[in-house]
């Protein structure tokens, strides 16, 4: 609701309409062309530990693109007022409230997954796909663009981890989100449940392979060193 | 084989360019240098000219598997017997083992070939001999009875995570096969330790026998050092373990092969023993008096006996791709194998198997070794002038 009207404003002024070409393509960058993981190559380290289950997956991205989107909507809303040396401080704290909000609302409502999340969501704030957008991108940017590019990174962030963790989830328990998936007879045949997928080394591949089957798709990357 | 040569030569149209299978090229080819010697020779600017290539390397390097792989078949057999308290003779144990080592072998070629000619047709390069070595030695380091198609995942992993991403044959920065066996390890860890070193398939006439301690000498070792079997037993390889790498007599033949035929760096196998040897000197020298079962007492000359160290040190660590280049990084890169080794194994029973994980860790600092040994004597070089 306070999104609307802020947002308003200068769209008004320069008469751009909400879903531009530009403002659709800083949504979208970020889902291949420029994916926070597999292209910046940030947000590993949660990459790797929240993927085993399908499940924390899901709500570790939803708290990503929660914390992205307004972050940098509350930075592009008051970046000419932060004094540039003490930028960072700014943007942490605005970034600790909003992750801080997270944690308390998972407490509240989603204790489980909020034990299975652990030290991760309170990591949030170290991501640096977040610290790396506020910089980037909200620091000079309005604020409507600022959120739809807080918006793109969180799914970006949130696809790869949901790909992994649907591999991992599969072959390293059997199960989706929780449903056990495959059948008992394989069992009974002999089939094993992947060991190596539990740890977070299986997570690495994934993702190496992913980037791997995405570059030779995406002709664009090939010169991204 | 004038008979295969005229077969070959009637098909050979079709794969060339412009022939209705062009695509399929690297797999005919692959398939009639194997069969025949090719014709062509090198020509243009190259400064080294060899009788050897990548083919006979590798050959060499099947022959040298040979003594490992027959005693394998053989100790499977007798393990065997051994568990049912069967008297067998010399070809009874064999052709048992050999039944059951050859379909791993067959699948682990199978799989691992497969990746290969799927790479090569889709990328349009030859497919090279590298596989043929990897093929023998993923089996070989692996206990008898592992299910076929884990033997089969393992391959295809080795030869698509391991190779094929970083470019084939010759870009691989980590062993293979060891990291086959390394991916069954973490993968399957109910399959690669405890009771399983034994085939224990029922057998006519006999009781089922489906309690036997498969205590290997590396497991035992951890519990009470003073447990382990006579040197003799362990240095023939009267023992269970993976199929390959219980004779640490058979892997010296081995050994002898590759230097003699300088395939295989002496440097590196001499500088492996060493190093496991002086670091169980010097955990023999710290090891606390109060517990003389701890594994810190083991004689030192035992850890070049038990599990597979001797045929880590001979086959894996040798490879010439992975293996530091320069010749004095080779042996910073052997020692630190074998104390490494030594030392996973003396502090950390949850990974008996020390070699394996070494000889993947010094894979991976093997460029280092050999930059810092280069710059050094960059170095030397310069302050000499």
């Amino acid at each position: 609701m306070s999104v609307e009207t802020t947002v308003a404003q200068p769209e008004v002024k320069k008469s751009e309409p909400l879903f531009s070409k530009k403002n659709r393509k800083v949504v979208s960058d970020p889902l291949d062309d420029n994916n926070p993981i597999t292209v910046q190559v940030l947000g590993i380290c949660s990459a790797l530990a929240v993927t085993v289950q399908v499940k924390p997956a899901l709500i570790m991205t939803l708290g990503v693109i929660f914390v992205c989107a307004f972050s940098n909507l509350i930075i592009a809303l008051i970046r000419d007022t932060i004094p540039n040396r003490v930028r960072i401080i700014v943007q942490l704290i605005v970034v600790a409230l909003l992750v801080t909000i997270v944690d308390q609302v998972l407490k509240a409502y989603m204790y489980d997954v909020s034990k299975k999340l652990s030290v991760f969501v309170g990591l949030i704030i170290t991501n640096c796909i977040i610290m790396g957008r506020l910089e980037a991108f909200a620091m000079s940017q309005r604020p409507w663009p600022s959120f739809l590019d807080g918006i793109g990174n969180g799914i970006g962030y949130g696809v790869i981890l949901v790909v992994v963790a649907i591999f991992r989830e599969l072959f390293g328990s059997g199960s989706l989100l929780g449903f056990k998936v495959v059948p008992q007879w394989l069992y009974d045949m002999g089939y094993v449940n992947n060991g190596l997928m539990v740890l977070p080394p299986a997570a690495l591949f994934i993702i190496g392979i992913y980037i791997w089957v995405q570059r030779s798709r995406n002709a664009k990357l090939l010169n991204v060193s | 084989m004038k008979f295969i040569r005229r077969i070959v030569d009637s098909i050979k149209p079709h794969f060339e360019k412009g022939g209705r299978f062009e695509k399929l090229h690297p797999a005919f080819d692959a398939l009639e240098t194997f069969l025949f010697v090719p014709g062509e020779t090198t020509s243009g600017g190259v400064h080294v000219r060899d009788a050897i290539d990548l083919k006979r390397t590798m050959v060499t390097v099947i022959i040298a598997l040979v003594p490992t792989m027959l005693f394998g078949m053989w100790n499977v057999g007798y393990q065997h017997h051994l568990a049912y308290g069967m008297e067998a003779g010399l070809m009874d144990n064999f052709m048992f083992g050999f039944w059951k080592v050859l379909p791993i072998i067959v699948v682990s070629y199978a799989a691992g070939l497969g990746v290969e000619f799927i790479f090569a047709v889709v990328k349009g390069h030859s497919v090279s001999e590298g596989y043929l070595v990897t093929g023998l030695l993923i089996p070989l380091t692996l206990p008898v009875t592992v299910p076929l198609w884990m033997v089969a995942l393992a391959a295809i992993f080795c030869t698509l995570l391991g190779k094929e991403i970083f470019g084939g044959t010759g870009m691989n920065f980590m062993n293979p096969a060891l990291l086959a066996r390394a991916f069954l390890f973490f993968a399957f860890p109910a399959y690669m330790s405890g009771d399983i070193w034994t085939d224990l398939s029922p057998e006519a006439g006999q009781a089922i026998v489906d309690a036997y301690s498969g205590a290997t000498n590396l497991v035992t070792f951890d519990t009470n050092h003073t447990l382990l079997p006579s040197a003799g037993d362990m240095f023939w390889g009267f023992e269970q373990g993976s199929i390959g790498e219980t004779s640490v007599f058979a892997c010296l033949i081995g050994a002898f092969i590759l230097i003699a035929t300088g395939i295989g760096s002496w440097k590196i196998i001499v500088s492996c023993f060493a190093g496991a040897y002086f670091m169980g000197l010097i955990l023999n020298g710290l090891a606390p008096d109060d517990l003389p079962m701890h594994s810190m007492h083991t004689p030192a000359y035992y850890h070049w006996l038990m599990g597979g160290f001797a045929f880590g040190a001979v086959y894996m660590a040798t490879d010439p791709v992975s293996a530091a280049q320069t010749e004095r990084g080779k042996w910073i890169y052997g020692l630190l194998i074998g104390a490494f080794t030594v030392i996973l194994r003396v502090f950390n029973p949850a990974y008996p198997e020390g070699v394996m994980l070494s000889i993947l860790l010094m894979n991976v600092f093997a460029p280092l070794i050999d930059h810092v040994v280069v710059e050094r004597h960059i170095k030397r070089r310069l302050k000499r002038a």
